[in-house]
């Protein structure tokens, strides 16, 4: 294949142009229920635990724990070339959870518990990204 | 487990079950398959297309696939349901059919389904932009399914020591249930080294972990209880039914060691019937991928929580063992177009008839069909049983 690989890119809306931003600024932004006080990922004009509007943005500590991860070894598309690569599951000292890639991690590091902390190097080709790494 | 309620005498009954042509159909539309499983499930039945009523079916094939496809076959239903919530979309509409018969809005419902995934070559297909709650975790890379599962497989292996070797069980025991199906993909025998051995897709997930990739179609005609006793072979009746979801991506699932929708639907379902899981002689679960079926026997109360691997292990679920699971190879080894649902309920249906040749269980007279959608994001359960 001659073509560079194309990577489809996150569609930022009116309601997620603020975690973008974040991320464009090496931000990690959540959203914090003033009603329930409690943290939302992904952005949502409803709380979903107390269905409030009094959402507000809030930057995340950008630490959490891996909850689960898969070492990726068969994928699609731009990602084929990539594999194998670690997605894990990260739940945030904040408490919601999200998706993201671990980068410059040895993979028999990885274990579910560890600690890891978000970095906003760039790959090159690819949309800005929140991805984390094991912590210091 | 006390019993909730009473057994309602049963207000409906599959009466009609048929398959397309399965595995590789290149010569052949998805309207195609569907018309021709409705056919065979009518003349199962022993019905025409002019005694449908009522039309149900899921697919992203078209927007709207119950008007597309009633057109095509020449039907104007008087009620219609598209609803999909993935693999589970069939025993969901089950339920539905169920709700609407006892409401009194119809009488005789063809439930469809058709897929050409494997020869249109659409799984994995990226899509141009990652859009609404899309943009959090597509621009990772995850291939979904199946990556979203081995997540939840390290989880659970991670909570409660499940192994590789108890997933494989399940493909193992699987097999050994299509080599005894004639209609089945994959027939050759496979050992847990087998399993272990073949390449990794997403960790703990080996290929071999993982359902088929096919083309294919079914039908299941649902009759109220006056219709079904004029149906051609004996009614198999309705017992219990329930549906629930619960997320729609991974990162949102609740709790990735447990299927909660599983466990949702599954209470309801017993509850409905006024059955207990071990009264059940014959089940079929979903299996897109073998930690879906572990999770799914936990969730509904087969085993404890957590107890999944060791109750698969020892091959308790192959021919001859004490827990007939996945009798027609399930789509680990039979068929996967897609959505797989329509086929538990298929055998299912033929297993209580005793229609199964070389794979039937002996005197099954209670059955369970249970599907699990998305990313184990959706479940749906139904009781099957015979008079």
């Amino acid at each position: 294949m001659s073509e560079e690989p194309t990577y489809a890119l996150p569609q930022s809306d009116s309601e997620s142009a603020p975690y973008w931003e974040g991320i464009q600024q090496g931000e990690l932004r959540i959203q914090f229920c003033t009603a329930c006080r409690r943290h939302v990922f992904y952005p949502r004009m409803l709380c979903p635990h107390c269905h409030s509007d009094q959402l507000i943005w809030v930057t995340a500590s950008g630490r959490g724990i891996i909850y689960s991860y898969t070492v990726v070894h068969r994928a699609f598309g731009p990602f084929a070339a990539e594999a194998p690569f670690i997605i894990a599951i990260v739940e945030l000292e904040e408490g919601v959870r999200l998706m993201t890639r671990l980068i410059n991690t040895p993979r028999e590091r990885v274990r579910i518990g560890a600690p890891v902390q978000v970095t906003f190097d760039r790959v090159s080709g690819r949309p800005a990204l929140p991805f984390f790494r094991l912590a210091e | 487990m006390s019993r909730a309620s009473a057994p309602r005498s049963p207000r409906a009954a599959i009466v009609g079950v048929a398959e397309s042509d399965l595995g590789y159909t290149p010569d052949k539309t998805v309207l195609q398959l569907q018309a021709q499983a409705a056919r065979a499930a009518l003349e199962d039945a022993g019905f025409s297309f002019d005694e449908v009523d009522a039309l149900f079916c899921a697919g992203n094939w078209s927007w709207s696939p119950t008007l597309t496809l009633a057109e095509y076959l020449g039907l104007r239903p008087r009620y219609s349901d598209s609803t999909n919530i993935g693999g589970s979309s069939f025993e969901a509409h089950i339920e539905h059919a169920v709700a609407a018969i006892e409401a009194g809005l119809i009488e005789v419902a063809l439930i469809v389904y058709g897929s050409t995934q494997r020869s249109d070559r659409s799984r994995g297909r990226i899509s141009p932009t990652y859009r609404l709650t899309e943009q959090f975790e597509g621009p990772f890379g995850l291939p979904t399914p199946v990556g979203a599962y081995a997540l939840a497989a390290m989880r659970h292996m991670h909570q409660f020591g499940t192994t590789s070797e108890q997933l494989a069980e399940v493909a193992v025991a699987t097999r050994k249930w299509a080599m005894l199906n004639e209609k089945a993909m994959m027939r050759d025998p496979i050992t847990i080294q087998d399993v272990l051995a073949s390449r990794w897709i997403a960790e703990p997930l080996h290929l071999l972990d993982c359902c088929l990739v096919t083309d294919g179609g079914g039908a299941v005609v649902l009759a109220s209880a006056q219709r079904a006793r004029q149906a051609r072979k004996p009614p198999v009746w309705v017992l219990g039914h329930g549906e629930a979801h619960t997320h729609a991506t991974i990162a949102n699932m609740p709790d990735l060691a447990v299927h909660q929708a599983a466990i949702a639907s599954g209470r309801a379902a017993f509850a409905m019937a006024g059955l207990r899981p071990e009264e059940i002689d014959v089940v079929e679960i979903y299996d897109s991928f073998t930690i879906t079926v572990i999770m799914t026997l936990e969730a509904l109360g087969f085993c404890q929580l957590g107890e999944g691997g060791a109750f698969v292990s020892g091959q308790r679920t192959a021919p001859g063992g004490p827990f007939p699971m996945n009798t027609n190879g399930g789509g680990l080894s039979y068929c996967h177009p897609g959505m797989y649902g329509i086929f538990l309920l298929i055998e299912a249906t033929r297993q209580l008839r005793g229609e199964c040749g070389p794979r039937q269980v002996p005197g099954a007279r209670l059955a369970l069909a249970h599907g699990t959608g998305g990313v184990l994001s959706s479940a749906a359960t139904v009781l099957l049983g015979k008079d």
